[in-house]
């Protein structure tokens, strides 16, 4: 299977499993501490003692990078779970329940994707404040509508389906059609909607992080490193670059694994 | 169904849209833990002073009046008093506004052609050696993050060459060439993925419309393949090539929020941060609102002109 992957999809694969692997034992291989003082100097360059170099407080960048891994991969992959979940329940709901709930169900997302997923995200982080868990449930409220409208017309279609109609005639209850006839032949098009949200998410976190609004120090996640070492920009220190390349290496792989997986089928 | 009947449903139902999200951003504002009255009184008001200024503000009124009230005011232009600033939202927000249209309006103008470019190129060699090196660069770049494209702008052009200023002004009388030098950043930042996701919609409307038999007519007839695209294509592909541009440009939005915040640029989305870190609700439901009536306007926009562009909808 990986191996009819084109290349630009094995690169993808690469980084999905390199970011993955990071996040689960980057702090194990971490040289320092994560919030230690290491350097005399602060925004030091690329060193053999400190391979990217140190941050604005003189802290190593390397070892800060491995563990914000932790908060943007884990955060991002645990809200874009919650958020495929959620959708895919409710539109399952919608389909098999009954047509009011459908139209209820389907105006108020409808209503939630006119709002812009940062502005909605700025709303609710204001209203609830960002602690790590209201994070979470942030990101993957903002993402439920998008997830849920997908979902819904893959279920919609489904239960049109012969082999519907036949469950029905058979007498099988609605949960049994939603979860046992109706789910399975969702679940391919939805790994590839997870896939993007998880993207969409990491964008989101990052930039709520960026703006002082995320992950709270000392915790850092990528957007932090980038938005604590801003004042680094002007002398071109790795400390600001390479969480920012760190970001991007993140949503492109998922990127170029997606397309590939679709382009196959 | 007359094109107008169509069009003006389409215009009601905007506005149903707005009005419930108007409704949603209340809502969700009005959850916000302890109230203005106990947050500008302090911890040391007496629970008399607090009910006191609560029926000042009016806020001991039910939610629906308030609603109400609100929804009425951003109607008649006025959403409220800034708590922070001290000053009518709309004044606030009329110094911020045009700074981030300017932005908008110039991204709009770097992107939109070539996007059309690029989109219509790809899928007039689609499967050939260009096409795939767009696919895939613009595939990459879709996902960019605005922070890399800024970073690394900031570093090859202000601090190696130096020749772009890392931060953005903004005076009333700057001369031409400084006014370009200094936006020229922030445009940059905000269009990477402005032009990877329209010229990636752009060129999948084009190759729907270069698979239609019709082509395939005209090829036959002997047609060039520019003036298929031209005299063919193109109009029938408008209507989903308006909808990539809008759909694309209303990510100008969110992105403008990172970007404005990068080269301190004085903008409506910095200005919104500057409300939620301040807790400033009625200028943040107000800069809300405004985003959210931008990003539905341009939707509205985009299916209205497709309507006007599709030749089958006037002759019923």
């Amino acid at each position: 299977m990986i191996r009819s992957l084109p290349l630009s999809g094995k690169i993808g694969l690469a980084t999905v499993i390199f970011w993955l692997l990071t996040a689960m034992f980057g702090p194990l291989l971490a040289p320092h501490p994560v919030g230690e003082f290491v350097d005399m100097d602060v925004f030091s360059g690329i060193s053999s003692t400190f391979p990217l170099g140190t941050d604005y407080l003189g802290r190593d960048v390397f070892s800060r990078l491995l563990y914000g891994a932790r908060y943007t991969v884990g955060l991002a992959a645990a809200a874009a779970m919650l958020a495929s979940i959620t959708g895919i329940g409710l539109a399952l709901t919608a389909a098999v329940g009954s047509r009011v709930l459908d139209e209820l169900l389907s105006r108020f997302m409808d209503t939630m994707i006119s709002i812009p997923s940062k502005i909605l995200a700025l709303v609710l982080v204001a209203a609830f404040g960002s602690s790590i868990p209201l994070l979470l449930v942030i990101c993957a409220f903002t993402y439920v509508p998008g997830s849920y409208r997908i979902a819904r017309s893959l279920a919609v279609n489904l239960a049109q389906m012969d082999y519907v109609q036949v469950a029905k005639t058979q007498g099988e209850g609605r949960w049994h059609i939603g979860l046992r006839e109706i789910l399975p032949n969702m679940i391919h098009p939805m790994l590839a909607d997870f896939g993007l949200r998880f993207v969409f998410i990491v964008l989101l976190l990052s930039g709520l992080s960026f703006l002082g609004l995320g992950v709270q120090p000392p915790e850092a996640d990528f957007g932090s490193l980038v938005r604590e070492n801003i004042s680094g920009l002007a002398e071109g220190a790795p400390a600001i670059i390479v969480p920012a390349i760190a970001i991007a290496t993140l949503t492109i792989g998922v990127n170029l694994l997606i397309d590939a997986m679709r382009g196959k089928r | 169904m007359s094109i107008y009947r169509l069009i003006l449903n389409r215009i009601a139902s905007a506005l149903l849209t707005l009005l419930l999200v108007s409704l949603v951003i209340f809502i969700i504002s009005d959850l916000l833990p302890g109230d203005a009255a106990q947050e500008m009184l302090g911890q040391s008001a007496t629970p008399e002073q607090v009910a006191a200024l609560r029926h000042d503000l009016g806020l001991d009124r039910p939610a629906y009046v308030r609603f109400g009230d609100w929804v009425g005011g951003i109607v008649s232009g006025d959403p409220g008093t800034s708590m922070v600033a001290n000053m009518p939202v709309a004044e606030v927000i009329a110094d911020r506004l045009p700074n981030t249209l300017r932005l908008a309006a110039l991204t709009a103008a770097f992107t939109v052609p070539l996007s059309l470019l690029i989109g219509i190129s790809a899928a007039m060699n689609r499967g050939g050696r260009l096409d795939r090196v767009l696919s895939i660069s613009t595939l990459a770049m879709v996902a960019m993050p605005e922070f890399l494209v800024a970073t690394l702008g900031v570093l090859i052009f202000s601090v190696k060459l130096r020749l772009l200023p890392s931060i953005t002004m903004v005076t009333a009388d700057q001369p031409w060439g400084e006014f370009l030098r200094s936006y020229t950043l922030p445009v940059l930042s905000l269009s990477v993925v402005v032009i990877a996701q329209m010229s990636r919609m752009t060129r999948a409307a084009v190759i729907d419309q270069l698979n239609q038999p019709y082509v395939e007519m005209a090829v036959l007839k002997g047609v060039g393949p520019v003036a298929i695209v031209r005299r063919h294509v193109l109009p029938n592909a408008i209507g989903p090539i308006i909808n990539a541009m809008a759909l694309s440009l209303s990510y100008l939005l969110g992105g403008a929020i990172i970007v404005e915040t990068i080269f301190n640029y004085p903008g409506l989305a910095s200005l919104m941060v500057n409300a939620v870190t301040s807790r400033d609700t009625p200028l943040l439901q107000a800069c809300a609102m405004i985003f959210c009536s931008a990003y539905l306007l341009l939707l509205l926009a985009a299916d209205i002109i497709a309507i006007l562009a599709n030749p089958r909808l006037h002759n019923k």
